[in-house]
């Protein structure tokens, strides 16, 4: 049994005797109550858990939470709130980028990475950019659309 | 879907991960970034007694420019080869490779040490390593030891290592090449590759004075094609080469039939692949300075 002491959302927990096969996605939902993480295929192919961990996006099924130690995490839950959506969040409301949710923390996460990350000049970058992400309603056209848009905005540009 | 019960060391050194290892008998596996080894805990493919993570080890992550070859650490991860200058203008077919090996989010953990010692057959990081002909440094109880890339893969997901052993460090050779082209075909954007194939081509006084072939995703292992190359710089050049380069690399493999695809669409593909990599290779050749 190990203790975690992780930083999420800008809050620190401390919690002991965490199990060493105990998945960090498992972790946030179940140790820390952040269910805003999603599981989904847990072997890293959906990318509906990925989440931030010291500012870069990485599939919380494919690291223990041990490993998390002393890392900064955000979730979806550190983006925005109902009242203030993230810049992000408020263009997938837009463009309607979401029909029944379950992908869209994964989606919200790798959108953010890739923004700061990659030009996205093109919708195909932005497919690219997505094609870790599996959406089974498969509302593509309006995640892309909204990640566009969000591109733009990040360079002061008006849609 | 949840990882067996395993114990869980973090050495700060790798002489300390050694001995973690040398210590569980042949039942340890070694972290690195996770990626291809977390799937195989969750599924219980594995259920290794002992987790040795090497990601607490300072100095195990660098890319150095060694003049004639770029020594790259084994913690490296995939996104610092991705947007490491030195590998764009050193290493050019790592560098156009970089953007096909999976998605964001596992580029920004996996490592290349963990890459070359998982050897999928269809992973761009050990076709590159073969590619480049790299010289990959490893680490057991007995001290180090240098192997060549292509002797280290030995088969579907089978390295040379032994259970005790850590891939530290590899060295890419750089190629004084005048143009390069990597193709990749996958089912998605960033999976796995069906084929694939690396070109680089020296110019010389009279024409094309040096090739190198490797592909993937048709063999066992990534193969190096030294016979397609010296065929290759046997070839007159005109119109027809890239179709004669494609008919010669397609006689070089037998791939097999298996889920993804049958081995007769996997030549296929690698046909066409080679015709536009030799295609833009040559391009990029004759403009080239």
């Amino acid at each position: 049994m190990t203790n975690v002491s992780v930083t999420v959302n800008a809050e620190r927990y401390d919690v002991t005797d965490v199990e060493p096969r105990m998945l960090l996605s498992d972790f946030l939902r179940d140790c820390l109550g952040l269910t805003g993480t999603h599981v989904g295929c847990e072997h890293g192919v959906c990318g509906a858990c990925t989440v931030l961990v010291n500012g870069d996006s990485a599939r919380a099924c494919l690291m223990l939470a041990v490993q998390a130690n002393g890392a900064e995490i955000v979730t979806v839950e550190g983006l925005g709130s109902p009242e203030e959506l993230s810049m992000l969040q408020s263009q997938f409301r837009e463009h309607h980028g979401l029909q029944c949710g379950f992908c869209t923390p994964g989606m919200l996460m790798t959108g953010e990475d890739m923004l700061r990350k990659y030009p996205l000049a093109t919708d195909e970058d932005i497919r690219e950019g997505l094609s870790g992400n599996l959406c089974r309603c498969t509302g593509y056209q309006n995640i892309v659309a909204a990640i566009r848009s969000a591109a733009a905005m990040r360079e002061g540009k008006k849609t | 879907m949840k990882p067996a019960k395993f114990d869980y060391v973090s050495p700060a050194t790798v002489d300390a991960a050694i001995e973690a290892l040398v210590a569980s008998n042949g039942e340890g596996k070694v972290l690195a970034g996770g990626q291809s080894l977390l799937p195989l805990l969750n599924f219980r493919m594995v259920r290794p007694s002992v987790l040795v993570d090497l990601n607490g080890i300072k100095g195990l992550s660098y890319i150095e420019d060694r003049g004639d070859c770029i020594a790259i650490g084994a913690l490296t991860r995939h996104r610092d080869l991705e947007r490491s200058p030195l590998v764009a203008t050193k290493l050019p077919v790592m560098s156009a490779a970089m953007r096909h090996v999976a998605h964001l989010a596992i580029r920004n953990r996996g490592t290349i040490g963990g890459s070359l010692s998982h050897a999928d057959p269809a992973a761009e990081l050990p076709m590159l390593a073969t590619f480049y002909d790299a010289r990959i440094s490893i680490q057991g109880p007995d001290g180090r030891r240098t192997i060549a890339a292509e002797e280290f893969f030995v088969d579907a997901l089978t390295s040379c290592l032994e259970p005790d052993e850590i891939v530290v460090e590899v060295e890419f050779p750089v190629l004084d090449h005048h143009g390069s082209a990597f193709e990749e075909v996958a089912r998605r954007f960033g999976d796995f590759a069906l084929a694939s194939i690396a070109v680089s081509l020296r110019r010389g006084p009279s024409g094309l004075e040096a090739a190198r072939v490797a592909v993937m995703g048709v063999a066992d292992t990534p193969l190096r094609l030294r016979t397609a190359e010296e065929e290759l710089v046997a070839m007159k050049l005109d119109d027809e080469t890239p179709e004669r380069f494609s008919r010669v690399v397609v006689s070089k493999v037998s791939p097999n039939d298996d889920l993804h695809a049958s081995g007769e669409y996997r030549r296929h593909l690698l046909a066409q692949l080679s015709k536009s990599a030799l295609q833009t290779a040559l391009a990029a050749m004759e403009r080239a300075p």
